[in-house]
C-alpha cells in the first residue's frame, strides 16, 4: 500500500525585545545565571505581569505577515501546571482567544503553490532553563540535581501552529525555512535553531494514500536544526509505516530526536492526562489593539518571501528561487540582474561564491558584482575568487579585476593540457568509456597548474578537443 | 504622589485649629514627654486610645511630638495589650520616616521585614522589595509599626486561620476579631496603630471593621495596586484603609490609590480624594435591599443597630428606600465560592520550595513539592486549592468556573441597575456581632456565611466603607455603604455625616477610663 505522511508543525520563536514579556528584565544571551531576574520574572509572592507592548506589536505583524486575522479582543489565560523551571506554578499564554488565528503560508512547490494553514500565533512567556546534574540520562528523572537559570523565563515567546497541511519532510523543512526568513525579515527575532530562539515541535502521522482520516499521531521535540527535523520526520514516517503494516496499531508517544544516532526516544508516558485549568489571568486586562495600530503595523510589512519565491520564480526555477530567498540573496540578485547581468549566472553567483565566501549581501553594490558576473569567463579564476572576496569591503571596485585577462591562447595552454591527460591516463581512459563527468576533473588541473589565470572556457574546449580525438 | 490630590500635610495645616480642642494629648504643656519613659496611661503621654491619625499628625506638624515619640508611644501599647491580642506577628523598633507611623497587614510585602501572609510556608520569607501601597506610605513618611495577624493567606472570617495563632476582639477577647485582617482591625481598635492597611477580597476588611468598631473601605476594583500584596484571588483582592474615623479612612486611601504601571488593573482615580466636612446627608439616596427583611441569619441586636443607623440618615436628609437584590443575596456566595478558590489554587501553585519559604526535602522534585506543600499550608489553604482546582478541571470548567462568571456578571448588572437610582446601598456588614473563638472553627460553611453580606459589592468591584452604627449586647455593629465605581468620595461623605450623627465611640469599653 503507498502510504502518505501528514505533518502539522508547533514552533516556538523567541521575539527579540529589548525587556522580557511581563517585566522590564533585559533579554538576551550570555549573562551569568540568574542575574536577568526580578520578583515577577522569579514569581515572588505578590509580583504582578504587564505585559511588553513591543512582544504584542511584534506578534500582531508576524501573524499579518502570515496572512491571519488579528483579534480586536486577545485574552492571556494562566496554564497551571508545576515544573521547576515555572516559577509561578503557571505560564502566561494565550489560549482560547489568541492575537493571530486562520492565516495561511503558500509553499512552493513545482508548479502550482501549496496552501499550508497557519490555525494560529499566539503569545506566552518562556520557561527557565533547567540543566540537570548527575545520573545518566541527563533528564530529570534521573539527576542527582537540577539547577535553574532564570534569566530566559519570561522571554516572549510566539507559538505558530500550522494545520496538518504538509505531506513531506522535505516539505516540512522547506516550510521552516521560508517561515524563518519571514521572520527574521521582520526583524522580530533572529530565529536561530542552534540557539533555541527557534523551536520546532512535528507531528507526524501517515495514512493510505487518497484516503481522508486522521490516524493517530506522535510527537517529535528536540530537533535542533532543520535538517534535523527533516531527518526526524523521515525516521518516525518509516517507523509508523512498519507499525501499520506489521498489523499492529500505532500508540499516541512522544519522542525525542537524537541527532548522532539518527534514532528517536520515546519519552517517559505520564501516568495521568494532562489538564492545564486555563482560566483567564486574572492580572492583566485584555488586549484590544486598535485598528490604526493594526493598519499601521501591516503597512510596515515588508514584502513576503513567499511572494517573492514566486516572482523569482519566474526568471529562474523554483530552486534557485527558493535558495535565493531563504538566503536572503534575492534582492541583490534582482539589483544585480537590473545592473545587467545574467539571472542564473547571478544566481549561481550570488548563492555558491559569495556564500562560500561569507561576504554579507547587504555590503555588495550590486553594480560592481554584476561586471563581476557578466566578465566571469573572461577574467582569470583566481582574480574572480579574489574579487568575490572583497566584495563586501566598504568602496569596492571590481575595475582592477576586470583589468585582467585570463589566457586563452591555445599556444600556452595546449601543452598544459598534454601534461594533464599524459599524468592521468586511467582518467582519460574512463572519460572515453563515457564517464563524461570527469571533465571538470581535468578542467580543475589545467587551472591547478595555470595558477588560475587559465580561462575557464578556452580550457574546456582544448580539453573536449583533445579527449575526443 | 496620585494626581490632583493636595498633600495630606498641606491639607491638615488648614484644620489644624479644631483639631486642637480634640487633641490625644494630656495636660497643658502640650508637649508630649518622652513615650519610652512614661506609661501609656500617665499624663502628658500620647493617648494612643484615642489619637486619630490627623491628630497625630498636627502632633508632628507643631512639633509636639517627634516621630519616633509617636513610634514608641504605640510600640509601649503594643507591649502593654498585644499580649492578649495577639494583633501583630512582628513589629518594627526602629521608625525609618518623618510621619506618623502605621500597621499593615501581613499579606504586603515589606523591604527587609519578614512577610508571611499568616502561612508557615513563607516561614522566614523576607521580600526584596516593597508592594506599591507600601512604598507609597513610606514616600509619604509613614513608619511602619510592624505586620499585623492574618488568616492564611487572607481566607477566613476570623483570624483563627492565621498559622501563627488567632487573633483577640479588644473588646472581649474571648471573641474573634473577625477577619482576615483581624490584626489590622484589633490593632486600630486597641489603640495599637493609628491606622493600618487591610486587603480585602470577599470582606477581610469590612468585616473585621464592623467586629472591632473601626472605620475601614475596600475601595473600587482597580483604584489601589495589588503590587506586592500576597495574592488570594486576584480579580477580588483589594487592598485598603483601617482607621479610627471616616477622616483617617479617606486620607489613608488618598495616599495608595492611584494607578501603578505594575498593576495592569489599576487606573488613575476619575477624580482626586476629597476628605470629608459635611454633616449633612441631603438629597442622598439610600437603598436598602428588601432582601435583607427575610434574612434569618441577622441577629436581631445587629439589625437594630442597622435601623437606627438609616433612622439617622433619614433625619440628616437622606432619602431611604427599598432596593431589589435577589440574585446577589441568592448567588453572590456560591459564586465567589467558586472564583476565589479558583484563583487561588493558581496563585498559590508559587509556594513550591524551590525559590523562597520552606521546603521539605523529598527525594524527588515531586516529592519536595508534595512535601512542602503539605507541611507549610493549613487546613483552609488545601480546602480552597482542592474546591479551586476541581472548578477548574478539564470537564467541569463549564459548569462551575465559567458558570460563576456568568453569574459574576449578572451580580454586576444588578448592581449597576440598583445604583442607577440610589447614590448608595445601605446594609449590615456583619449578620452578627463578634462571635466566640472557636464558635465556628470547625464549621467551614458557617464561617463562610459570615461575609453573606459583604461579598456580593466584591464580586461587583464596588467600594464598601464599614462605619461603626452602634453597639449591640456591648459589641460593635457595622453598617457598610456600597457606592458606585470610583465613587468613594461619596461613601466617605456619607459616612463622615452618619459618623457625627451616631456618636460612636470607637475605644473599647473596657479600655475606657
Amino acid at each position: 500500500m503507498a502510504w502518505e505522511p501528514v505533518i502539522g508543525l508547533e514552533i516556538h520563536v523567541q521575539l527579540k525585545t529589548r525587556t522580557k514579556m511581563f517585566c522590564r528584565c533585559p533579554v538576551g544571551f550570555g549573562a551569568g545565571e540568574n542575574t536577568q531576574t526580578c520578583p515577577v520574572c522569579l514569581g515572588f509572592p505578590g509580583a504582578l505581569p504587564v505585559p511588553n507592548r513591543q512582544a504584542i506589536e511584534w506578534t500582531v505583524k508576524l501573524g499579518l505577515a502570515l496572512g491571519c486575522e488579528v483579534a480586536g479582543r486577545a485574552v492571556f489565560s494562566r496554564k497551571n501546571y508545576f515544573y521547576p523551571d515555572l516559577p509561578k506554578g503557571y505560564q502566561i499564554s494565550q489560549y482560547d482567544l489568541p492575537s493571530c488565528t486562520n492565516g495561511s503560508m503558500i509553499l512552493p512547490t513545482g508548479e502550482i503553490g501549496h496552501v499550508v494553514g497557519i490555525i494560529r500565533a499566539h503569545l506566552e512567556e518562556d520557561a527557565a532553563k533547567t540543566v540537570h546534574v548527575g545520573g545518566e540520562t541527563g533528564r530529570i528523572g534521573g539527576a542527582d540535581t537540577s539547577l535553574i537559570d532564570f534569566n530566559r523565563g519570561g522571554t516572549p515567546l510566539v507559538e505558530i501552529v500550522t494545520a496538518p497541511d504538509l505531506r513531506s519532510a522535505e516539505g516540512a523543512k522547506r516550510f521552516l525555512q521560508l517561515l524563518r526568513q519571514t521572520i527574521v525579515e521582520l526583524g522580530i527575532s533572529d530565529a536561530e535553531m542552534e540557539k533555541g530562539t527557534l523551536r520546532v515541535d512535528a507531528n507526524v502521522s501517515v495514512r493510505p494514500r487518497g484516503s481522508g482520516e486522521l490516524r493517530t499521531r506522535c510527537e517529535l521535540k528536540n530537533m535542533n536544526s532543520f535538517t534535523y527535523v527533516a531527518r526526524g520526520i523521515e525516521a518516525e514516517i518509516t517507523r509508523q509505516i512498519g507499525v501499520w503494516e506489521s498489523g499492529a496499531e500505532l500508540q499516541q508517544e512522544t519522542f525525542d530526536f537524537d541527532a548522532s544516532s539518527g534514532t528517536l526516544t520515546a519519552r517517559r508516558s505520564k501516568e495521568e492526562a494532562d489538564d492545564y485549568r486555563y482560566f483567564p489571568e486574572p492580572d492583566l486586562v485584555p488586549i484590544e489593539p486598535p485598528a490604526e495600530v493594526v493598519e499601521r503595523l501591516r503597512a510596515e510589512l515588508p514584502e513576503s518571501p513567499a511572494a517573492r519565491i514566486h516572482r523569482v520564480q519566474a526568471d529562474l526555477d523554483l530552486d534557485r528561487a527558493v535558495v535565493l530567498v531563504t538566503g536572503g540573496l534575492d534582492r541583490l540578485w534582482e539589483a544585480t540582474v537590473s545592473a545587467g547581468a545574467d539571472g542564473v549566472a547571478t544566481a549561481n553567483v550570488v548563492a555558491n561564491n559569495l556564500v562560500g565566501a561569507a561576504v554579507d549581501p547587504d555590503a555588495v553594490n550590486p553594480a560592481e558584482l554584476a561586471k563581476l558576473v557578466r566578465s566571469r569567463e573572461r577574467i582569470p579564476q583566481a582574480a574572480f575568487d579574489e574579487a568575490i572576496g572583497k566584495l563586501g569591503d566598504p568602496g569596492f571596485s571590481a575595475d582592477p579585476y576586470l583589468a585582467q585577462e585570463a589566457v586563452s591562447d591555445e599556444a600556452e595552454l595546449g601543452p598544459v593540457v598534454d601534461r594533464v591527460l599524459a599524468e592521468y591516463p586511467a582518467q582519460v581512459d574512463a572519460y572515453r568509456s563515457g564517464k563524461e563527468g570527469l571533465l571538470g576533473f581535468f578542467i580543475g588541473q589545467v587551472m591547478k597548474q595555470t595558477g588560475g589565470k587559465a580561462n575557464a572556457r578556452a580550457v574546456s574546449d582544448i580539453v573536449l578537443r583533445k579527449l575526443d580525438a | 504622589m496620585q494626581g490632583g490630590f493636595a498633600p495630606p500635610r498641606g491639607r491638615l495645616d488648614q484644620d489644624s485649629g479644631a483639631l486642637d480642642q480634640d487633641s490625644g494629648l494630656d495636660g497643658e504643656s502640650g508637649r508630649p514627654c518622652d513615650g519610652q519613659a512614661k506609661r501609656a496611661t500617665g499624663p502628658g503621654v500620647i493617648d494612643t486610645l484615642r489619637l486619630t491619625a490627623e491628630q497625630a499628625m498636627g502632633l508632628l506638624e507643631r512639633k509636639e511630638a517627634s516621630p519616633v515619640e509617636l513610634h514608641r508611644a504605640y510600640l509601649d501599647a503594643v507591649a502593654e495589650r498585644d499580649s492578649e491580642l495577639h494583633s501583630y506577628l512582628r513589629t518594627v523598633d526602629e521608625p525609618e520616616g518623618d510621619g506618623i507611623p502605621i500597621a499593615l497587614k501581613d499579606v504586603i510585602s515589606t523591604r527587609g521585614v519578614e512577610t508571611t501572609a499568616g502561612s508557615r510556608i513563607l516561614e522566614g520569607y523576607v521580600p526584596v522589595f516593597d508592594a506599591t501601597v507600601a512604598a507609597r506610605c513610606k514616600a509619604e513618611g509613614l513608619t511602619l509599626l510592624g505586620k499585623t495577624n492574618t488568616d492564611e493567606f487572607a481566607m477566613g472570617s476570623s483570624t483563627e486561620n492565621s498559622a501563627w495563632g488567632p487573633s483577640r476582639n479588644p473588646w472581649d477577647p474571648t471573641r474573634v476579631p473577625g477577619g482576615s485582617g483581624g490584626g489590622s482591625a484589633a490593632a486600630v481598635s486597641a489603640g495599637l496603630a493609628p491606622w493600618a492597611l487591610g486587603s480585602d477580597t470577599g470582606g477581610s476588611i469590612k468585616q473585621p471593621a464592623a467586629l472591632c468598631g473601626n472605620v475601614g473601605l475596600r475601595p473600587t476594583y482597580g483604584s489601589v495596586s495589588r503590587y506586592g500584596v500576597v495574592a488570594f484571588a486576584s480579580s477580588l483582592d483589594q487592598i485598603g484603609p483601617v482607621a479610627r474615623n471616616v477622616r483617617d479612612c479617606a486620607l489613608l486611601y488618598s495616599i495608595i490609590a492611584g494607578r501603578d504601571p505594575r498593576d495592569a488593573t489599576t487606573v488613575e482615580l476619575p477624580e482626586p480624594v476629597q476628605l470629608p466636612e459635611t454633616d449633612r446627608l441631603g438629597g442622598l439616596r439610600v437603598g436598602v435591599p428588601r432582601q435583607l427583611e427575610s434574612l434569618d441569619a441577622i441577629e436581631p441586636g445587629v439589625r437594630a443597630a442597622f435601623e437606627g443607623a438609616l433612622e439617622r440618615a433619614r433625619e440628616l436628609g437622606a432619602e431611604v428606600g427599598e432596593c431589589d437584590l435577589p440574585l446577589s443575596f441568592e448567588y453572590g456566595m456560591p459564586c465567589y465560592y467558586l472564583v476565589a478558590p479558583a484563583e487561588a489554587s493558581s496563585n498559590l501553585a508559587r509556594y513550591d520550595g524551590v525559590r523562597y519559604g520552606r521546603r521539605v526535602e523529598g527525594a524527588t522534585y515531586r516529592e519536595m513539592v508534595e512535601r512542602t506543600r503539605d507541611a507549610g499550608f493549613g487546613p483552609e489553604p488545601k480546602r480552597r486549592i482542592m474546591l479551586g482546582t476541581y472548578a477548574l478541571s478539564a470537564g467541569y470548567y463549564d459548569a462551575f468556573y465559567g458558570q460563576a462568571q456568568r453569574v459574576r456578571t449578572l451580580l454586576i448588572r444588578e448592581h449597576r441597575e440598583v445604583l442607577d437610582r440610589f447614590d448608595l446601598i445601605a446594609t449590615p456588614t456583619s449578620p452578627t456581632v463578634a462571635f466566640p473563638i472557636g464558635d465556628k472553627a470547625a464549621d467551614p460553611l458557617a464561617m463562610y456565611a459570615c461575609d453573606l453580606l459583604t461579598i456580593p459589592s466584591c464580586l461587583a468591584g464596588l467600594p464598601g466603607l464599614n462605619v461603626p452604627c452602634g453597639l449591640a449586647d456591648g459589641l460593635p455593629v457595622g453598617l457598610q455603604l456600597i457606592g458606585r465605581q470610583f465613587g468613594e468620595n461619596t461613601l466617605f461623605r456619607a459616612g463622615h455625616a452618619l459618623e457625627q450623627a451616631l456618636g460612636f465611640d470607637p475605644v473599647p469599653t473596657r479600655y475606657r477610663e
